[in-house]
């Protein structure tokens, strides 16, 4: 049968492919961004995965706003990209010192 | 019986495309799987009971945020395979950061003890899937007891659309454009020229 645990496995999983992947693609941008998705479609699975188990449906609606969130982050990110890529004519991450920060 | 299968065969797709997400050569592949990805975590909310959201996952990923992504990988015109090369350098570093960051998960989930939830801690129990939908369940207490969190992602999605139209919007000069008040100003003496050409030796223009 399967359980919370089984489900909870799957995201952590999922989790950590994730945070791997921010690490193994440090030069690109569009990689990095799809790792950040991966990420909290694991934190989504993790919510609904105890929203079921728990019988409570608050979960869900969580995972409503988090998906939410992850849509508006993509958009912006990727305009941010577009824009930074008319302007430098590349998108390698350790470039990224106009603000000189 | 299915349901074990079902669940096992779409975690280990969930799990290895999401694998060729990060290591994937070719950035439109990562898309791909990525979408490959979503659809398999669709099917495990189904597996759940979690229809609406499972719908919602491949609506919203699918339909929106991956194809923005295919749209922008192939609208850059980049070298995929110069920001690929630092990838063997990295994965010592990242296999350690995710090993240990997976040990941990590995701990947490040893210690953790499941335990039945006192009735009166549930903020919304699920009804009964038989009487209610999935998706009308979440509705009644959507725009119910979470109006102003709803309203709040509204206007999150509202302020990302007008951010990522301000930042990539520009006014090149240059370009023709329509002057719907000077093409509907126009007078008939401004449009039309009447001559009386002689034979053979048509109109100057």
């Amino acid at each position: 049968m399967i359980g919370l645990s089984h489900y909870l496995a799957v995201a952590a999983a999922l989790f950590t492919i994730g945070v791997f992947g921010i690490f193994v693609n440090r030069k690109n941008v569009i990689v990095i961004l799809m790792s950040v998705e991966l990420i909290l479609l694991a934190v989504n699975i993790n919510l609904v995965a105890f929203s079921s188990f728990l019988g409570d449906l608050v979960g869900q609606v969580f995972a409503m706003f988090v998906l939410t969130v992850a849509a508006a982050e993509a958009a912006v990110g990727l305009a941010i990209l577009v824009v930074y890529f008319r302007n430098r004519g590349n998108i390698a991450v350790e470039d990224l010192n106009l603000m000189k920060g | 019986m299915i349901a074990v299968a079902a669940f096992y065969i779409l975690s280990a797709i969930a799990i290895a495309s999401a694998f060729m997400v990060v290591v994937a050569r070719n950035p439109v592949h990562s898309v791909l799987f990525l979408i490959l990805t979503f659809f398999t975590s669709a099917g495990l909310f189904v597996l759940l009971g979690a229809e609406f959201l499972a719908m919602l996952l491949i609506v919203v990923y699918v339909g929106a945020v991956a194809v923005l992504f295919l749209f922008v990988v192939m609208m850059l015109d980049i070298d995929f395979a110069e920001l690929k090369a630092g990838f063997l350098t990295y994965l010592p570093f990242g296999g350690l950061i995710a090993l240990i960051l997976f040990g941990q998960f590995v701990m947490v989930g040893g210690a953790w003890v499941e335990k039945s939830v006192a009735a009166a801690s549930i903020a919304a129990p699920t009804p009964a899937a038989a009487a209610v939908s999935n998706a009308e369940a979440i509705g009644r207490i959507l725009y119910t007891d979470y109006i102003f969190l709803f309203q709040a992602a509204g206007i999150v999605l509202f302020i990302a659309m007008v951010g990522a139209i301000a930042l990539t919007l520009r006014h090149r000069d240059g370009i023709r454009r329509q002057n719907v008040t000077a093409q509907v100003g126009r007078t008939r003496e401004q449009g039309v020229e009447m001559t009386d050409p002689k034979p053979g030796q048509g109109v100057v223009l």
